[in-house]
């Protein structure tokens, strides 16, 4: 057991844990607090496997501007706690066995294939990927993709913008 | 132009005669509408006058010609091929030249019925199918004609279609006709097969070669059963026993009609196709003694139907088909020139039979029915004449056509091998009923006092459309068999001698016994017809009055019951068959059942599927991750199968 | 070194739960947030397979991805702030005009 392997487990449990909270919490602030920190957790992944940029990514904007956007709306639009209603005996009884059979297909497949997942000699080294070596990808091969994805961020400001006026 | 290059001439003009009227008569007057119908058919008579000269002066050799392909499949050819040799001959002259006549008699018979134009067109139709028939040279061909005379026979009798016993005649024609047909072409089919040509020629050169050898009595081989088939036809279309049952009701129609196609030219058709495929005949012995058989029972059962009948036309319908038998008689003993013989001067005086009665109908204003006719001797003295002409031909005394066609005939049964006697016996039978039921009618219409109201009928001579026709069959009727004249002298037989290259020498008399044999048995003849006069002179002569019906005269007033045992044994299975088997089950429970299963299939699915959208934005959700579960089913497979069905890797 | 297995394991278990929050929550906000972690949870998987295989492809799709859903977390949220004034109530089961 060395130390990365027990760090791992402690975040895995921790991502797990505030996954489950997430889903057992009534109050929809408490799950929002309850999925920052799985954000947390898996930023700390991240920085585990060596990929410090996405895990400061993970952090800012994930952590910093959606949550912090799913607050403000929980608490603009004054959510209670939930209501008990149960209209769907579709959604009741067919859940667990869904999302198990869900999980269970993509464990399989991982378990099935997983001679072909060795890890490469450069990460077995401890080599971490840098900032650099990212950023020349992002703007030489996929500067297209990430040209369109400002503008998708502008349509997503107008269509915020207009969904949320009050009429005048 | 000669003619016999151009043989479709001859059907051709009926047919425009039939299409121009048909098309355009209704709005022509009388004289138009006759002279086209008259015109056609009558230059189709000169015409076939023409191409028998022309076929004569070639030296009678044969004539075929094909003049154009209709069905061409791999090997198998039949074409509109036209033919011509001494038995077209004498068929093309007597269809032709009866027709005529009787197209004339119909002017004055038809002229105050409505559509008039109508039933010039359909007697048109019916030459140009009859002579497509006569002048065939393959069994195709023939076929085609065979079943557009039934066509017309069946337009004609139900020509007074608002009549529904009218129209059920014309339906029972067509449908007996039907049963007949089927056997027909069940025999083409056979010979099909084995001589792989329906050609006249192919198939008799075929049938001809020593190689194919006689097939014994009482055995079934091809030809036997093929010859078999092909005279089920001729039982249909000649009205031989069994199915003879719809000639009688024919007589709806028109007397004309009566006169043409169920006396003197359809209903020979089956006689004249079994004597045009002799050559097969003469190969299965089987076959031509159920030929004879049937000939001769039809003979006299019909005869002694005849023999009680009310309805003049009834009695001549049943007279038809007796005679009829007759001519299949002769067929089926080998003597198939006698019959053909027969077939010609029957022809003569059945038509004039047929055409007289029909004066006489025109006469008494349209009775039938002759307990209601009396005394008109005096009243139509050229209808009586002329009618008597016609009952003393057909019940074969000299020197009148039917003595020597009848003779020949009863001569030849009478040395057949195979029970020849017993076919002479009750052929002589049939004939002293002929006389008897045919002197009855003559003293019950002319003789005696009038059992009808002169101020309701007024009787009238026919005007001369109608007499002439009539005197000329007269004529033919006491002449038309002249050509056998010789014969009775021990001279040539020139009528026999004039087919014997269709069918062989052997027709000629024998020696000295036979010719003695001959003369003895026709004097048998001329007494059995004398008795039969006798007879009915007696008891129909002097003052008569319909009786009540009972015993055997119900039974034979009854036509002994067939149509009601037809009716019962075959048509009511058949309708309740039609109706709970095929209607309810397999038409209204099967296709439409299928039909409407589909919708009913449709709607179903439907109303499963459409629980998906219950408006309810969770069970969505559900849908959503059952839908990544089978997208990453789908895209894991290759993966996972091992897994589930096999061992871990 | 951890085993890329365990990563992707986890990845796993957390969209898993990520569908089960999405299945049995009412809120439509808590649904979202489920949205969002299984989005995370398949992040994490291709930062685990970016590592395996040595090329920073995969970090550069985990960019685009927190891209995305930072968008769709600002247009989703302006709808259901409208959603909610419109049905008054936050509980999706409420909206259910389709239903007959």
């Amino acid at each position: 057991m060395t130390a990365p392997v027990i760090i791992f487990f402690v975040l895995a449990g921790l991502a797990v844990l505030a996954s489950v909270s997430l889903i057992l919490q009534r109050h929809p602030i408490h799950s929002a607090l309850s999925l920052i920190v799985v954000m947390v957790a898996l930023a700390g992944l991240y920085l585990l496997m060596g990929a410090e940029f996405v895990a400061a990514v993970q952090i800012i904007v994930y952590g910093g501007a959606v949550m912090v956007l799913f607050v403000f709306v929980i608490m603009l639009l004054n959510a209670g706690e939930e209501e008990r209603t149960n209209f769907s005996k579709l959604a009741t009884f067919g859940g667990i066995p869904l999302a198990l059979a869900l999980s269970g297909m993509i464990a399989a497949g991982i378990a099935r294939s997983s001679s072909q997942l060795a890890t490469s000699p450069a990460a077995a080294e401890g080599a971490i990927s840098s900032t650099k070596q990212l950023s020349m990808l992002l703007f030489k091969d996929f500067v297209y993709p990430f040209e369109l994805t400002s503008f998708l961020i502008l349509i997503a400001i107008l269509g915020a913008i207009v969904l949320a006026q009050r009429e005048n | 132009m000669p003619i016999l290059e151009n043989l479709w001439i001859i059907p051709l003009l009926p047919l425009l005669g039939s299409a121009i009227n048909g098309l355009f008569g209704a709005k022509w007057s009388k004289p138009v509408v006759n002279s086209i119908a008259l015109g056609s058919t009558g230059v189709s008579f000169l015409c076939a006058v023409e191409a028998v000269r022309e076929f004569l002066a070639g030296g009678s050799q044969p004539f075929r010609k094909e003049f154009f392909d209709w069905i061409v499949a791999g090997s198998f050819r039949a074409g509109f091929d036209l033919q011509l040799d001494q038995l077209t001959v004498v068929m093309l002259l007597v269809v032709t030249g009866v027709g005529f006549l009787i197209h004339i008699y119909s002017t004055g018979y038809m002229a105050h019925e409505g559509g008039y134009y109508r039933f010039f067109s359909y007697l048109n139709l019916f030459m140009f199918f009859m002579l497509i028939l006569v002048l065939a040279a393959n069994y195709v061909l023939l076929f085609v004609g065979w079943e557009g005379v039934g066509l017309c026979s069946y337009l004609l009798i139900g020509f007074y279609f608002l009549r529904k016993s009218a129209a059920d005649a014309g339906k029972k024609a067509f449908i007996v006709n039907r049963i007949g047909d089927f056997g027909f072409m069940l025999g083409m089919f056979l010979l099909f097969r084995t001589f792989h040509s329906l050609d006249f020629a192919t198939v008799f050169d075929a049938a001809s070669k020593p190689e194919v050898a006689v097939e014994p009595m009482g055995q079934f081989g091809i030809l036997t059963v093929a010859c078999l088939l092909l005279f089920v036809g001729a039982i249909g279309k000649s009205a031989q026993l069994p199915l003879y049952v719809w000639l009688p009701d024919a007589m709806e129609g028109p007397t004309p009609v009566s006169a043409l196609i169920h006396a003197a030219t359809m209903v020979t058709a089956g006689v004249y196709m079994v004597a045009r495929s002799h050559v097969l005949f003469t190969h299965a012995p089987t076959a031509m003694y159920v030929v004879a058989i049937v000939g001769c029972a039809t003979a006299f059962f019909a005869a002694t139907i005849g023999l009680v009948q009310s309805d003049i036309k009834k009695v001549l319908a049943y007279s038809t088909v007796s005679q009829l038998g007759y001519m299949f008689l002769a067929c089926g003993v080998g003597a198939f020139g006698a019959g053909i013989f027969h077939l010609m001067t029957h022809a003569f005086f059945k038509a004039l039979l047929f055409l007289s009665a029909g004066s006489v109908i025109h006469a008494m204003g349209g009775e039938q029915d002759m307990w209601n006719m009396g005394g008109l001797s005096k009243k139509i003295k050229v209808t009586f004449v002329c009618m008597l002409f016609g009952t003393i031909a057909i019940a074969g005394f000299p020197p009148f056509a039917a003595f020597f066609s009848k003779d020949a005939i009863l001569f030849a049964a009478y040395n057949y091998e195979n029970g020849g006697k017993v076919l002479y016996g009750v052929g002589l039978l049939a004939a002293v009923l002929t006389s008897f039921y045919m002197f009855r009618l003559i003293w019950l219409t002319f003789f005696g006092e009038k059992r009808y109201d002169e101020h309701h009928v007024h009787v009238h001579e026919s005007p001369g459309s109608m007499t002439g026709p009539l005197m000329i069959l007269a004529f033919l009727s006491l002449t038309g068999g002249w050509f056998a004249l010789p014969a009775l002298f021990g001279w040539k037989d020139y009528f026999a001698e004039f087919l014997s290259p269709v069918f062989g020498a052997g027709e000629a008399g024998g020696g000295e016994a036979a010719q003695s044999l001959e003369h003895i048995l026709s004097i048998v003849a001329v007494v059995a017809a004398t008795a039969g006069l006798l007879v009915a002179w007696q008891m129909y002569s002097k003052n008569v009055k319909r009786g009540t019906s009972e015993g055997v005269h119900k039974l034979l007033y009854n036509k002994y019951y067939v149509d009601e045992l037809y009716a019962a044994a075959v048509v009511r299975p058949l309708v309740w068959l039609s109706t709970n088997v095929l209607w309810k089950v397999v038409d209204a429970g099967m296709i439409d059942g299928t039909v409407n299963g589909v919708a009913d299939g449709a709607a179903a699915v439907g109303d499963t599927v459409r629980h998906t959208q219950s408006g309810n934005t969770r069970s969505y959700a559900v849908w959503v991750v059952v839908g990544a579960i089978v997208v990453l089913g789908i895209v894991f497979w290759p993966i996972l199968h091992p897994a589930v069905f096999g061992g871990v890797r | 070194m951890v085993p890329t297995n365990y990563y992707l394991i986890l990845s796993a278990i957390l969209f898993g739960l990520g569908v089960l929050a999405f299945v049995f929550k009412r809120n439509v906000i808590t649904i979202f947030m489920a949205i969002e972690l299984m989005l995370n949870a398949v992040n994490l998987a291709f930062v685990a397979f970016s590592r395996a295989l040595g090329k920073s492809d995969g970090e550069v799709f985990v960019l685009f991805v927190i891209i995305v859903a930072a968008a769709e977390a600002a247009v989703g949220l302006g709808i259901i702030i409208l959603t909610a004034r419109n049905r008054r109530s936050l509980n999706v089961e409420r909206v259910d005009l389709l239903k007959l």
